[in-house]
């Protein structure tokens, strides 16, 4: 029930939808056999008049408690002898159409509350809505006993205080709806038009609030059936000879020791109506609003699957290399596409070196470093083929615990918000102790110890206090220092920077990068640090590796590539870094988006935005080619050192 | 921490009078002469324009609402005449026969709902995942009402394992062991459907959290994956579950209306029941008053406790 106010925004739907939205809703089995029973139960409730049954009324002493399968008497008889299925199927009548007209009632006037109370805001919504905060500080049942206690007990009188505790629920939905709605350019525009305030509440905001209204009728009409059926359960619903299900159910209870199957009966069949409606329920709230969808959210495992068809031959690594990645291919599966994120990729850090891997949003370069510590989403990612070595030692096929050992301890990690990436209920000493004792054995105040110190490490003043602080209560630079002391717990051979500068001011940037730059030479630290900006590069590595569409396309020496960029992409990347009086610089960046990566080319996927490009690059794909040692690149035309520089 | 809920405690003020005006209004709008749906159409005339006097009746409404609030802070409810006794003692000594039986079924509810919702989050679309799905959804569609008699009929009726109704046993008894007893059938269906609607949540929160940055930075520090569902996700899901066991504090309060019924628990909620048959309203607005305003603090402990989790909130 109180799922149902988590519900907002749904969008305009146009008629045309509506079909492929009862497709999707047959496609859900559990959805469409709700359907199923509901409209048999609904058909045969409908069709009593006119089935061959025993008048429901008629008392026959003689026959009364007959147990199931009598003659005569399919579901045998109840304590005054009168047919339990004709009696069933007249009271599943009464309890359908009462809690059908209870929603229809809530729905109404809680409907109209919310939409008067969103669209016109201000003192109305205020009033209105402490007065369904009022009815809502009641627990829900209470205040239909106090409305029925009121006008005594009977099934009309059941049905209207069931309507009333329900009211809120739909008024709180749609007002949230309506008050965003009222303020969107259409309703000004239908304001401005002279439209009256009735005609833009019914004609313009009501169709847009008609999903979350079903929605809402869908998840409460089950309640409702099984409130009004407990009122009557307990005397206070439907009065004799009138019956629906709860009566039945609550006359049975005198005899439920000896003939358990008058209640029993009754009790089954609102069971079946109810879960038919609440599995159709669940349906329709997931066609119409799919961010509530049951199944939509997935979780990441701890580690990314590993599927490597080959094997790969050669495990020595680079000399020297302490982390070295060959031919890394990872690969996403959603929803029957296959998206190769990362095609094949080479990367090698050495100690104490800074690896720049660049490119745009989507080439695969936080994938490829997310997937070297098996950090990349699963599902729906996978690592395909490869190798990861770590010192020599191949990550994927390590064993998940020596991976979590690994983790922290040999490579650790820098990510991009400093705020997201924090645990927010945590302290930030908490965390720090937490990632040192994760590796050793040290005790809480030793640990605190260190924490400490780690703080002074990255420059964070007073860092004792600091230590007590949660990640809101420090300011952006401030955050991505602790992240880094996190990364610093146990002098790790390589860490993994994922942007991190990128949520920061310039200024705090430059701090964080020269902090990052002095750490990694005191300690001898290999960093991989991955950027889209060629100006965080100049500042901090050694190497480069450029990335497009899952694949590097040039690698050497920093000063090499900003000099005299070999590869047509690394050169526009180049012209996008931004020159203080130059503001025109960045028109010349590149035309087209970067390709889809389910849908890769053949050949060179940059050439359809390469000015360079011949049909020859589109044939076949490209090999990367040394320029010179330590320098290649991934192209059949190379810029010459006077096209590079222009 | 104690400024914050003594400013919750302030707030909820507002709350407590606004109950109090609706219940008043909601007794206003009986037709007819008041007094005489209070003491029944048996009543002697004299008895009627006294009681009118008493409770002010014959002074404009929103008079007549300013007495009935002052008598209530006096602690005086009126009188049940079905029972001849203060309001506020037959009140308050249910109540706590109430508090029992809906403090247990909250305490279970809890507990096993968040279980079921990590368990079935974390091993999502497994087994665990799909019978917890299916139970939960038995669970809240099944009538409690129902529920009650078909444990009955199993445990009390057909295995005699439990006593099949009632609070302590007629002869001997009257120890914890006989209560516990007692109260298992009935806490546990009382515990049924607010279990599905927390496990449900749970499950979606934890899958929510379980996608967050700081899950992945928790695995990047190496941490054992029970340590940082158990530790990481489940704090960080709890900030969103909390307000709804605080809600359903309030399906477990109502809900106790039918289970005090089936079980014959000599609770607050079988007392309305028979007192809205008798028409016996003093008792009914007394009842529903001191349900209500405990639902109210239960809330607010809620709050407060999301309070203390949530660092962001104080």
């Amino acid at each position: 029930m109180a799922e149902t106010t988590a519900l907002s925004s749904g969008s305009k739907r146009s008629v045309g939808n509506r079909q492929s939205n009862l497709r999707l809703l047959m496609n859900n089995r559990l959805a469409a056999g709700g359907l199923v029973i509901l409209v048999a139960v609904v058909l045969i409730a409908l069709a009593a008049p006119i089935l061959p049954l025993a008048d429901p009324d008629v008392t026959d002493p003689v026959n009364r408690l007959l147990p199931a399968f009598s003659e005569g008497h399919l579901l045998g008889t109840d304590e005054l002898g009168r047919d339990l299925l004709s009696r069933l199927i007249w009271g599943t009548r009464v309890s359908l159409a009462v809690g059908l007209s209870a929603t229809v009632i809530a729905a109404f006037l809680g409907s109209l509350i919310g939409l008067v109370a969103g669209y016109a805001g201000g003192r109305t919504d205020a009033i209105l809505m402490r007065g369904i905060d009022m009815v809502m500080a009641f627990p829900y049942i209470l205040l239909a006993l106090a409305i029925v206690a009121v006008l005594g007990p009977g099934l009309l009188n059941a049905l209207y205080a069931i309507a009333v505790v329900n009211i809120p629920f739909f008024a709180r939905n749609i007002r949230g709806m309506a008050l965003g709605l009222s303020r969107r350019e259409f309703v000004d525009a239908a304001r401005l038009s002279g439209m009256s305030h009735v005609r833009i509440l019914f004609g313009e905001v009501l169709p847009n609030v008609l999903p979350v209204i079903i929605i809402t009728m869908s998840t409460t009409i089950g309640w409702m059936i099984l409130e009004t059926a407990g009122l009557s359960f307990l005397g206070l619903g439907a009065q004799p000879p009138q019956a629906d299900l709860g009566s039945m159910l609550g006359q049975g209870r005198k005899v439920l020791f000896t003939n358990p199957h008058v209640s029993i009966i009754p009790g089954l069949m609102i069971f079946v109506l109810v879960m038919s409606i609440n599995l159709l329920g669940d349906g329709v709230r997931d066609v119409l609003d799919p961010r509530l969808k049951s199944g939509s959210l997935t979780r990441p495992v701890a580690r990314t699957a590993v599927e490597r068809a080959v094997m790969p031959g050669d495990l020595t690594p680079h000399r020297d290399a302490i982390l070295d990645v060959r031919d890394l291919r990872t690969e996403f599966r959603i929803g029957g596409e296959i998206y190769k994120a990362v095609g094949g990729v080479d990367l090698r850090v050495g100690k104490g070196e800074c690896l720049g891997v660049v490119g745009e949003s989507g080439s695969g370069k936080s994938v490829s470093a997310m997937s070297i510590m098996g950090l990349a989403p699963t599902p729906p990612g996978r690592i395909v083929g490869g190798v990861a070595l770590l010192d020599g030692e191949d990550l994927f096929s390590a064993s998940d615990e020596r991976i979590r050992m690994l983790r922290g301890l040999s490579v650790s990690h820098v990510f991009q918000d400093p705020l997201s990436t924090l645990h927010p209920l945590f302290t930030v000493g908490n965390q720090l102790v937490e990632a040192i004792q994760a590796h050793s054995r040290m005790t809480g105040s030793e640990a605190r110890k260190k924490a400490e110190a780690l703080l002074r490490m990255v420059r964070i003043p007073n860092p004792a206090e600091r230590l007590k602080a949660y990640p809101h209560e420090l300011s952006g630079g401030m955050r991505q220092r602790v992240c880094i002391a996190m990364a610093l717990a146990n002098d790790a051979d390589v860490i993994i920077a994922d942007e991190p500068t990128t949520a920061l001011d310039v200024t705090v940037q430059a701090q964080i990068l020269s902090l990052l730059d002095r750490l990694r030479k005191d300690n001898d630290t290999g960093i991989l640090f991955i950027t889209h900006d060629f100006g965080v590069v100049s500042a901090i590595c050694d190497r480069v590796a450029v990335m497009y569409a899952g694949k590097v396309v040039e690698t050497g020496a920093t000063e090499e590539i900003l000099s005299q960029p070999a590869h047509p992409y690394t050169a526009k990347l180049i012209q996008c870094v931004p020159v203080l009086g130059e503001p025109e610089r960045r028109f010349g960046a590149i035309s087209g988006r970067p390709p889809v990566v389910n849908r890769l080319p053949d050949g060179c996927a940059f050439a359809p935005r390469c000015q360079k490009a011949t049909d020859e690059c589109r044939k076949t794909e490209i090999a990367m080619t040394e320029l010179s040692d330590g320098r290649a690149v991934r192209c059949i035309h190379p810029l010459s050192a006077r096209e590079a520089a222009a | 921490m104690a400024s914050y809920i003594a400013k919750r405690l302030l707030a909820a003020i507002p709350v407590l009078l606004g109950l109090t005006v609706i219940v008043f209004f909601i007794m206003a709008m009986i037709p007819g002469d008041p007094a005489t749906a209070i003491l029944g159409t048996y009543a002697t005339p004299e008895n009627v324009e006294k009681l009118n006097r008493d409770l002010g009746l014959d002074k404009p409404l929103v008079q007549q609402y300013f007495i009935w609030l002052g008598n209530l802070l006096h602690g005086d409810f009126g009188r049940s005449f079905a029972l001849n006794r203060p309001v506020l003692d037959e009140v308050l000594e249910r109540f706590s026969a109430t508090l029992i039986l809906a403090g247990t079924a909250l305490v279970l509810c809890s507990i096993l709902g968040l279980l079921a919702g990590v368990v079935s989050a974390v091993r999502q679309f497994g087994w665990t995942d799909r019978i917890v799905t299916l139970v939960v959804l038995v669970g809240i569609s099944t009538p409690s009402f129902f529920l009650g008699l078909l444990l009955i009929l199993v445990f009390a009726v057909k295995l005699q394992w439990l006593p099949a109704s009632g609070m302590w046993a007629i002869y001997g008894g009257g120890d914890l062991p006989d209560l516990l007893r007692h109260l298992i059938l009935p806490a546990s269906t009382l515990a049924v459907v607010a279990t599905g609607v927390i496990a449900r949540l749970t499950r979606t929160a934890m899958l929510e959290v379980l996608r967050q940055d700081f899950i992945r930075t928790a695995r990047a520090k190496g941490l054992p994956e029970r340590k940082v569902i158990m530790k990481h996700a489940v704090k960080a899901a709890l900030v969103s579950v909390i307000p709804v066991i605080g809600i359903q504090a309030g399906f477990v309060l109502g809900g106790a209306v039918y289970i005090e019924t089936v079980f014959q628990w000599p609770g607050i909620g079988s007392m309305l029941v028979k007192a809205i048959s008798t028409r016996d309203l003093l008792l009914v607005q007394g009842g529903v008053l001191v349900v209500a305003a405990a639902y109210v603090l239960f809330n607010l402990a809620a709050d407060v406790v999301q309070t203390m989790i949530d660092p962001r909130l104080r």
